[in-house]
């Protein structure tokens, strides 16, 4: 029989695609095989467990949870952004018929009144104050959802409206009206102003010196617009009370254990009596990594003693979880005329909105990444996050990255214009490279593909100009505006636009960034399973997928359960960043290695005397037997196993990172870099402003697809959101009041299948050493360059300067 | 809130005559929405979901009477011929579950500027069919919009049907949204040629507090079309012609500033709708003016 060794770290070197564009719809192979003869080993496309139930409509979601005699829980909520509260009065509310119980801060059992991802400043019930429109001001249990809201509707609560502050100007004045008064946070030493959440500068070079020796100069001010993840599972989760005084929590969620750590205290409960299971998660992409209803649902479960649900609809959910801070960005370049860069000079101000959430890591990331792929010597960047009473502000794919991107993108075909450069060629002449030294001073130590990326988007074929035409007219489904019929042609003109970016994977700045995995071999029915157990939040990225591909690759068999998600396992760490695949794919891994050591210790002491080769040869897993390197077999998994099951629990972290020197911004901060590039073809029907986006292609370095398919899902998936921040999606903030103007999928408007062009996929997969087979997190990287090809593309369409996004009709045709 | 369920159009009468502050609902699509987020509470529902009439349609010698529930996907798959304005206003309508939902009825029921169907409706010159128990009225779809979210029905009426003149000449239809599928309206413009009459008429949406036409652009391009003897010469509209035309159509607007857009760039579309529909039907004018030339 054959045998093929189970690869070791890096298992693929080299440039060649292996994901040719055609065949299968839009580039997806259906299998590529990497080298593993362990069928559904990594490398392969294996099927989502859940992807059938989702698509017909069959799979749980935390929304669909349901528990006998359980409660529905009620949230009320501020209808102002900045307010003092004079009193509430909950009595009428109390005596509706149905209604078990109503909260306020004052009903909160311990000290513990505060929660936050880093920083806690955010009420868990507002507490004689609220900061933004729609903070959680109480909350009802009743016995049905309706009773529930009828009852939150008769709170009294008196507000006394204060000013509120909105923007840099208002935030920093001196005089301005203080978010939070009394910090204590270890950000607030080196911040100028107490309305300002964390700055990090980063100096490098000597900027006013090159600047000197710069032919040209071009400087630029951009406005990138507040995203909402708009996943489609709205917040909902269910509390069921325990016997044992605890509570055990069904959640959708991005981190369990983050969850149990923020809400644990605020119960009052010992980590270990709040048990957290990982309920349906319809989608994430950061909306979920600061709490939402779970402190709620919990409360409200201890105090009536029964189980209690809270599900959020669509309008709530818009105000029930951080959105992608809008960001006003400043941004000077200098270049030679033979197309150099000589320096940049950036000052990157994001709306933090009026809790932190995790606003200290964007501004890490915006600034850390604030000059884009590119080789600069001589930088001053600027990040700082504000707090104002606009909404909450957060997580969301690619944080930080993402507006900056937009940003600097637009400022390299700026340069190219006065160059007199094609903005691809001005690019690849200063494309970083492994080796690159980052702003911050760290060294790029794998590849770094930005030319080679760019390249390749150039050199796909172009989609056919005047596609709309045919022999019965104009097909207006090819045409900006679609079926609403808008034009048959008229006004039309093609852009064209190219955009590369550069994000980090996993957590950075020296935060222990580790996850768990629990691994178990065992006999079942007569054949060898394996077991893979960690606490990673499956929220759409395929880990359930891809953590039975590598148990299958390293232990030789083809049956692995996954157990569901839950606290009863150490922690995974977030699903975001990028890094699921990396972090806790490579904690299976490891985990893998260690059952696959004592499986073989095992098969040495009972079998070790039968063959020399149990000593000598090098022994693998494979087809569920014991094989040498050369392919003989020594003996069957089940004989080896017996009765006996061999698991693991063990912790793996990558590679250590270091903070950010506060005033230089030197560290090495990051653990791994992940490249995309797009090009983006639009029609913009320039009398109407309304665009089509015919095309985004997008090449990509994953260094190791494990999971092909859903590799190309994951960078289709971004592609797609970065194109709604281009052309559609945007919270509306009421400048003067700061409510929000559009909480409704009426109003803020996401992509449909029709705003979705053909996204052409070039993957390359040049190995990083550091990494489990080399793999790169791949998830948040096409959402950055997918936003900036877009606007660059409608520039060349219409000529215009458009330095903010997203870009509506008005904006096109002069009446914004 | 109770549930009314006439099995019958006579039962529904009776029950609206018994409840006039009743809501009708069939389709559900713009009900449910405000009674799912508590805007609207009514004491009664009215369900036309048994009155199996509501999703019929006749076509006659001159007109069309057009059901009230008659969901949208059928409007585009059987009246492309007969409602050629109407059928093309379905075809923007939400998404696919809508129009198997939703008909002209809610539209006109809501009376909401954005409604898809009112510009279409406005062009071809509809009347509404509204009955009660003391009987029934056709109301010129001129004077049924009176006000924002408000029409002509009487407190006991039921809308049954539009009646809509079959098309005898061509129609357009255009909607701004800010995606290219289901989107509400920005604005929205329809046009109708009516050789036989030899008018023109319009219907704007979204840009102004209530549907409306376009009446002194109408009046402009009616005679400019009489006097260059366009109906029979059939000769190109020269483009100023159809340049003050847009003119005022997007002077006729009287829109707001809102999340959707401002008001400056809807009077801006509205007269580059103007423009272009005019050109689309004039040319299918033409077209079809040559080609009955050709035949005779």
């Amino acid at each position: 029989m054959e045998s093929v060794r189970p690869p070791k770290s890096p298992g693929f070197q080299g440039t060649s695609p292996v994901l040719a564009r055609g065949g299968a719809p839009n580039g997806v192979p259906t299998k590529v095989t990497q080298g593993s003869q362990t069928k559904g080993g990594i490398g392969e496309s294996t099927l989502r467990p859940d992807g059938t139930l989702k698509v017909t409509g069959e799979f749980a979601y935390s929304s669909d949870l349901w528990h006998e005699d359980m409660l529905w829980g009620q949230i009320l909520r501020s209808p102002v952004a900045h307010a003092e509260i004079v009193s509430i009065d909950t009595s009428e509310a109390l005596a509706l018929p149905g209604v078990y119980a109503v909260m306020t801060y004052d009903d909160l059992p311990t000290d513990v009144k505060h929660y936050g991802l880093e920083i806690q400043d955010t009420p868990v019930l507002a507490h004689g104050k609220v900061r933004h429109h729609g903070e959680p001001v109480a909350i009802v249990a009743a016995d049905h959802p309706e009773t529930a809201r009828r009852a939150a509707a008769k709170i009294k609560v008196d507000y006394r409206e204060l000013p509120v502050v909105t923007d840099e100007k208002s935030a920093t004045a001196p005089d301005a009206i203080l978010v939070h008064e009394n910090r204590d946070d270890h950000h607030i030493g080196h911040v100028s102003h107490p309305n300002i959440v964390h700055r990090q500068p980063i100096v490098r070079g000597d900027a006013d010196a090159a600047a000197a020796r710069a032919d040209v100069i071009v400087k630029g001010e951009y406005y990138f617009g507040m995203q909402d993840q708009a996943f489609l599972g709205p917040e909902s989760g269910l509390a069921v009370p325990e016997e044992d005084g605890g509570v055990h929590l069904y959640i959708a969620t991005q981190w369990l254990h983050s969850d149990l750590r923020q809400i644990a205290p605020v119960l009052g409960l010992p980590e270990k009596k709040v048990r957290m299971t990982l309920a349906g998660v319809g989608g994430a992409f950061g909306g979920r990594e600061d709490l939402s209803m779970q402190i709620h649902a919990c409360l409200l479960a201890l105090r009536t003693g029964k189980p209690v649900k809270i599900v959020y609809n669509r309008f709530e959910s818009f105000f029930g979880h951080v959105h992608r801070h809008p960001a006003r960005l400043y941004y000077e370049h200098g270049a030679t005329r033979d197309g150099k860069l000589t320096h940049v000079r950036c000052r990157i101000v994001l709306d933090g909105g009026a809790y932190a959430s995790a606003s200290p890591a964007v501004v890490g990331n915006a600034s850390s990444l604030g000059i884009g792929p590119y080789v600069v010597d001589d930088v001053e960047i600027e990040a700082i996050a504000l707090y104002t009473n606009n909404p909450p502000c957060g997580a969301m794919r690619g944080f930080g990255a993402v507006q900056a991107c937009f940003a600097y993108e637009a400022q390299m075909d700026k340069v190219a214009g006065e160059l007199g450069l094609d903005p691809v060629e001005f690019r690849r002449r200063n494309a970083m490279e492994q080796g690159t030294i980052m702003p911050t001073g760290q060294p790029v130590d794998s590849p770094a593909p930005v030319a080679e990326l760019l390249r390749r988007v150039k050199a796909m074929p172009l989609p056919p100009e005047r596609q709309w035409e045919s022999s019965e007219g104009a097909d207006v489904r090819q045409l900006p505006g679609g079926l609403s019929n808008t034009t048959h042609g008229e006004g039309v003109v093609r852009g064209v636009g190219y955009a590369v970016g550069i994000k980090n994977v996993g957590f950075s700045e020296g935060f222990d960034d580790y996850s768990t995995a629990k691994v178990r071999m065992e006999v079942v029915a007569g054949q060898p399973v394996a077991t893979v157990h960690t606490a990673m939040a499956e929220v759409g990225q395929g880990g359930v997928t891809v953590h039975a591909q590598i148990a299958r690759t390293e232990l030789g068999v083809t049956q692995v359960t996954i157990h569901p998600a839950d606290t009863q396992v150490g922690s995974a760490g977030s699903t975001s960043a990028s890094r699921q695949t990396y972090v806790t794919g490579g904690a299976v891994k490891n985990a893998c290695e260690l059952v696959r050591e004592k499986v073989l210790a095992l098969g040495r002491r009972q079998f070790g005397s039968y063959h020399p080769a149990w000593a000598t040869a090098e022994l693998l897993l494979e087809g569920g037997k014991v094989v040498t390197d050369g392919g003989e077999v020594l003996a069957d998994l089940v004989d080896v196993l017996g009765d006996e099951a061999v698991e693991i629990e063990a912790e793996w972290r990558h590679r250590a990172t270091e903070p950010f020197d506060l005033r230089t911004g030197q560290g090495n901060g990051h653990v791994q870099y992940s490249f995309a590039a797009h090009r983006a073809v639009v029609e913009v029907d320039t009398e109407l402003g309304l665009v089509k986006v015919v095309e985004l292609a997008c090449a990509q370095d994953v260094g190791k697809a494990l999971n092909p398919l859903s590799v190309v899902g994951q960078i289709q998936g971004g592609t797609t959101q970065g194109l709604g921040i281009a052309v559609m999606e945007e919270i509306i903030v009421d400048p003067v009041t700061a409510k929000v103007r559009n909480p409704s999928f009426t109003d803020y408007l996401i992509p449909t299948i029709l705003d979705t062009p053909t996204i052409p996929v070039d993957v390359l997969e040049l190995a990083d050493d550091h990494a489990p087979y080399g793999l790169r997190g791949i998830g948040e990287a096409p959402t950055l360059s997918s936003t900036p090809a877009v606007l660059a593309a409608i520039r060349n369409a219409t000529g215009l300067e458009l330095n903010r996004t997203p870009v509506r009709p008005e904006h096109l045709t002069g009446n914004a | 809130m109770d549930f009314l369920r006439p099995a019958s159009w006579e039962e529904a009468l009776a029950a609206k005559a018994a409840h006039p502050t009743a809501v009708p609902i069939a389709g559900g699509t713009d009900v449910m929405v405000e009674i799912n987020f508590d805007h609207r509470r009514p004491d009664h529902l009215l369900d036309l979901g048994r009155v199996a009439e509501l999703g019929e349609w006749e076509v006659g010698e001159e007109s069309v009477r057009l059901g009230a529930s008659v969901p949208y996907s059928r409007i585009m798959e059987h009246l492309r011929a007969e409602l050629p304005g109407l059928a093309l206003a379905s075809h923007t309508v939400a998404s696919p579950q809508i129009r198997n939902r939703g008909g002209v009825g809610g539209n006109l029921g809501t009376a909401s500027p954005a409604g898809d169907a009112h510009p279409a409706l406005l062009a071809a010159g509809a009347e509404v069919e509204a009955v009660s128990v003391r009987g029934t009225r056709l109301i010129p779809i001129d004077d049924f919009y009176t006000g924002v979210k408000r029409n002509a029905l009487a407190p006991d009426e039921l809308i049954r049907a539009v009646h809509v003149q079959k098309a005898d000449g061509p129609q357009q239809y255009s909607k701004v949204g800010t995606r290219n599928a289901m989107v509400i309206a920005v604005c929205a413009f329809g046009l109708a040629l009516h050789p036989e009459t030899r008018t023109v008429r319009t219907g704007i949406g979204s840009a102004a507090p209530t549907p409306i036409r376009a009446r002194i652009a109408e009046e402009f391009l009616n005679s400019a079309l009489e006097e260059g003897g366009f109906w029979d010469n059939g000769k190109i509209v020269t483009p100023s012609v159809a340049k003050q035309f847009a003119d005022l159509c997007a002077a006729a607007c009287n829109p707001i500033d809102d999340v959707r857009g401002t008001a400056s760039y809807r009077r801006h579309a509205v007269g580059v709708m103007a423009r272009r529909t005019l050109t689309w039907t004039w040319e299918s004018y033409r077209g079809a003016r040559h080609t009955t030339e050709g035949a005779a």
